[in-house]
C-alpha cells in the first residue's frame, strides 16, 4: 500500500474496511444471539446441575478479557484440529463473548416478569413450556430489547480488537494507514468518527426503547 | 361427595406458622366467604386449595384430586379449579379474548375458532361482550376483573376461588364484579371467596368461616354468624369493620 | 495428532509474568481512583455549569462511550507523539499514554451511572432535607451522595471490572502489562498455547478477587442495601 498522504485513497481504505466490522457484528450477534439464548434458558432451568454450569459459563466469560477469548480460539483451535480462518476465529470468539453477556441480559429479563404471570398461568393449567411460550417470553423479549440494543454497541466496538489477529477490519486498516502516512490525529479521528457514526444512533435507540418501556408500565 | 375436603392442614412461612391444623369441608354449590384480619391465614389456605402455596402437613382434597406438589397432578387439578386474584394478572400482550381462550386451547385442545365462541359466551356471561378484541390496558379495573373472572370461568371449573378480588379497586367498581360474582353463585357454582366485603357475604354467601390466627376460630350460616357472632374476635372484627 | 502441552517453559518466567500483573493492577487502579475523581467533577460540572458546560460533558460521554477504547488509545498515544508546540514534545510513553485512555474512557461510562444514581433521588428527599435544618452541604452528602453511590455502586463495580479486563487492549501500543508480557513470553518460548492459558487464568483470578474487594467495600460501606430482596425464586408457582 503505497501511500504518503491522507488522501481520498485512505478514506475510501477505511470506510471499506467497515463491512467487515459490520459483519464480524452480525455474526457474534446471530451465532452469540443463540448461544446465549440457549444459555439463558438453562440458566433458569429447574435442574440444579444445567443452571450452575451455565452459570460458570457465564461467569468465566465476563472474566476475562475478550483479547484472551480471541487467542483461545486463534491458538487453541488450530490444537484441536479445527483450522479456521482469521475471520471466523475471529467470529466464533466474539460469538462467546456476546453470548454470555446476551444470556445475562435475557435472563434478567425473563426474571423481570411479575411473579404474578407465573401464577396466573400455572393457575391455568398450562406447561411450563407453554409458560414461556404464550405468557413469559412474549413479556420478556420487550423487557429485553433495550439492553441487547445496548450491548449491540459493546459488540461493534469489541470487533476493533480481532485488528490483532491481522482481520482487515476498521481498527487494523486504521493502524495500516496511519503506519503509512503518519497522521493519527486524521487516521484515527476518521476512524473515530465512523464508529461513532454505528454506535451513536445504536445507543441512542437503546435509550428511546428503555423510556418507551417505562412509560407503558403506568400500573 | 364434597368438593373440597381440607383436612388439618398445617402451614408455615420458614419460623413463622401461618395456619395452624385447619379443616373444613365445603359442596356443591356451596358459597362460602373465608374472613379474617391480615395475617389470620385466609388467603394462604385459599391458596393452598390450587397447590399454589405448598403445606406441611394435612391433606386438601379438591374435584377428586388430592392436591400435592407435582407438576403433572397439579395441572389436572387446575383444569378443575379457577381462581380470580386480587390483581387480576391479566396477560397484557393478549386481548381479552386471546387472554380467554389461551387456555382452554392450549390445555384442552379446543380448536381456535371453537375457543373464539366460548370466549364469547363467557364474555357475555359478564356483560363484556364487546372487548373481546380490546387490550387490558384500555380496560377499568373492575373491566379487567371480570375478564379475569371470565378466563377462570372458560376453564368450566367445578370450584371457583376468589382472593379479595374487589380490594384492589374503586368503590364504584366494585358493584359491577360482585353483580358478576352473585349470578355466578345463584346459577349455582362452588365458590370460596376470600372478602372484605360483609354485605356481600351476608347477601350471598351460605357459609361464612372466620379466621384467627392461623385456624378457624368461628363458622356458620352467614347470616347467622354475621348477625350475632358468638366469639368476642369475631365481635371485634366485625365491629371494626362496618363501614 | 499428538501436543504435548509444554507449561514449564512458560512458568519459569514467573518474575516477569508477576510484573504484567502488578502494572495491570496498577493501571486498573489508577484508572479507578483517577476515573471516578474525573466522573464526579464532571457530574458536579455538569449538575452546576451553565449550558455550554453541560452540553461539552454530554458530548464527551457520548463520544467515549460510543468509540472503541483501542482506538481512544490509538488516538491519544500516536496523536501526542506528533504534537511538538512551542517545540515541547508532549509524547507519552506506552504506560502514561495507556493510563490516560482508561482514565477517559472509565469516567465517561461512570458519569452516565453516577447521574442516573443521582437523578434517581426524587426532588422531594433534597426539600425533605433541608426542612430538617441541615446545611446544604450535609444535605447533598447524606440525602444524595451517599444513597446515589449505594444504588449505583453495583453498576460502577461491573465499571471496574471491565476496565481491569480492558487494561489488556493497551498491550497493542506494547504496555508491559499482563497482555504484552504474555505476548513477549509467546514469542520466546513458541508457546502459544499455554501462554495464553496461563494469562486468561490470571485474569479470571484477579476479575474474581477485584470483584469480592468491591462487593465487600459496598457491604461496609453501604450496609444497608434496601430494594434488592429478590423473591423471584419464591414467587414462581409450579
Amino acid at each position: 500500500m503505497m501511500m504518503t498522504s491522507f488522501g481520498a485513497d485512505a478514506v475510501w481504505l477505511l470506510v471499506r474496511s467497515v463491512r467487515w466490522t459490520l459483519l464480524l457484528t452480525g455474526i457474534a450477534l446471530v451465532m452469540g444471539g443463540l448461544l446465549g439464548a440457549v444459555m439463558a434458558l438453562l440458566r433458569l432451568s429447574t435442574n440444579r446441575w444445567l443452571r450452575q454450569g451455565a452459570a460458570g459459563y457465564i461467569g468465566l466469560i465476563q472474566s476475562i478479557p475478550v483479547l484472551m477469548i480471541l487467542f483461545q480460539s486463534y491458538y487453541g483451535l488450530p490444537l484441536a484440529g479445527f483450522d479456521l480462518p482469521p475471520l471466523l476465529a475471529a467470529g466464533v470468539s466474539l460469538s462467546i463473548y456476546a453470548s454470555a453477556y446476551f444470556a445475562e441480559i435475557w435472563r434478567g429479563a425473563v426474571e423481570a416478569v411479575p411473579h404474578q404471570q407465573w401464577e396466573a398461568s400455572a393457575s391455568l393449567a398450562l406447561t411450563r413450556a407453554h409458560q414461556y411460550r404464550y405468557v413469559i417470553l412474549p413479556q420478556a423479549l420487550r423487557q429485553a430489547l433495550p439492553p441487547t440494543v445496548g450491548f449491540l454497541v459493546q459488540l461493534v466496538k469489541n470487533t476493533s480488537i480481532v485488528s490483532v489477529v491481522g482481520l482487515a477490519e476498521l481498527a487494523r486498516t486504521a493502524q495500516l494507514v496511519n503506519n503509512a502516512t503518519i497522521q493519527p490525529f486524521k487516521v484515527f479521528g476518521l476512524v473515530a468518527l465512523i464508529y461513532f457514526l454505528i454506535c451513536f444512533p445504536l445507543s441512542r435507540l437503546s435509550r428511546v426503547l428503555e423510556r418507551r418501556l417505562h412509560a407503558g408500565r403506568a400500573r | 361427595m364434597p368438593v373440597v375436603r381440607v383436612e388439618d392442614v398445617r402451614k408455615s412461612f420458614g419460623p413463622v406458622e401461618v395456619l395452624r391444623g385447619v379443616s373444613l369441608e365445603v359442596e356443591r354449590g356451596q358459597v362460602v366467604a373465608l374472613i379474617g384480619r391480615s395475617g389470620s391465614g385466609k388467603s394462604t389456605l385459599l391458596r393452598c386449595m390450587n397447590g399454589l402455596e405448598a403445606f406441611q402437613s394435612g391433606r386438601i382434597e379438591v374435584a377428586g384430586h388430592q392436591v400435592v406438589q407435582d407438576d403433572r397432578r397439579l395441572r389436572a387439578l387446575r383444569q378443575e379449579v379457577g381462581i380470580v386474584f386480587q390483581g387480576y394478572n391479566l396477560f397484557p400482550h393478549l386481548t381479552v379474548g386471546q387472554n380467554i381462550a389461551l387456555s382452554p386451547h392450549l390445555t384442552k385442545g379446543i380448536p381456535k375458532p371453537e375457543a373464539r365462541r366460548l370466549a364469547e359466551a363467557v364474555l357475555a356471561q359478564v356483560g363484556l361482550s364487546e372487548k373481546i378484541d380490546a387490550y387490558p390496558d384500555n380496560l377499568s379495573g373492575g373491566q379487567q376483573q371480570r375478564v379475569a373472572i371470565a378466563r377462570s370461568l372458560a376453564m368450566q371449573p367445578k370450584l371457583m376461588l376468589f382472593d379479595e378480588v374487589t380490594s384492589a379497586l374503586d368503590p364504584e367498581l366494585t358493584a359491577e364484579v360482585l353483580a358478576v360474582m352473585e349470578q355466578l353463585a345463584r346459577d349455582g357454582m362452588t365458590m370460596i371467596l376470600v372478602t372484605h366485603e360483609m354485605n356481600f357475604a351476608r347477601n350471598v354467601a351460605d357459609t361464612v368461616v372466620f379466621m384467627h390466627q392461623g385456624t378457624i376460630w368461628e363458622t356458620g350460616a352467614a347470616r347467622e354468624v354475621l348477625a350475632a357472632p358468638q366469639t368476642p374476635e369475631l365481635q371485634g372484627f366485625l365491629g371494626s369493620s362496618l363501614k | 495428532m499428538p501436543f504435548q502441552f509444554q507449561f514449564g517453559a512458560v512458568l519459569n518466567r514467573w518474575p516477569f509474568i508477576l510484573e504484567g500483573v502488578g502494572l495491570t493492577i496498577g493501571l486498573s487502579l489508577g484508572a479507578i481512583l483517577l476515573g471516578t475523581l474525573l466522573a464526579l467533577l464532571l457530574t458536579a460540572a455538569r449538575q452546576l455549569g451553565p449550558r455550554p458546560v453541560r452540553w461539552l460533558v454530554e458530548a464527551y460521554v457520548e463520544v467515549l462511550r460510543n468509540t472503541p477504547l483501542l482506538v481512544q488509545l490509538f488516538f491519544i498515544f500516536f496523536g501526542l507523539s506528533e504534537l511538538k508546540p512551542f517545540g515541547v514534545s508532549l509524547r507519552l510513553s506506552a504506560t502514561p499514554a495507556a493510563l490516560l485512555a482508561m482514565t477517559l474512557n472509565l469516567a465517561a461510562y461512570c458519569v452516565e451511572i453516577i447521574r442516573a444514581g443521582v437523578d434517581s433521588i426524587h426532588k422531594s428527599q433534597y426539600e425533605a432535607g433541608l426542612s430538617l435544618a441541615l446545611s446544604r452541604w450535609q444535605v447533598l452528602r447524606h440525602v444524595v451522595i451517599v444513597p446515589s453511590v449505594a444504588k449505583v455502586w453495583p453498576a460502577l463495580s461491573s465499571q471496574f471490572v471491565l476496565i481491569m479486563l480492558a487494561s489488556s487492549i493497551t498491550s497493542f501500543i506494547s504496555t508491559q502489562e499482563l497482555s504484552g508480557v504474555t505476548a513477549i513470553i509467546e514469542q520466546d518460548t513458541y508457546r502459544s498455547y499455554e501462554s495464553y492459558i496461563v494469562a486468561t487464568v490470571l485474569y479470571a483470578v484477579l476479575a474474581l478477587l477485584l470483584k469480592g474487594l468491591l462487593a465487600g467495600i459496598g457491604r461496609a460501606a453501604f450496609p444497608r442495601v434496601s430494594g434488592l430482596a429478590r423473591i423471584q425464586a419464591r414467587g414462581e408457582a409450579a
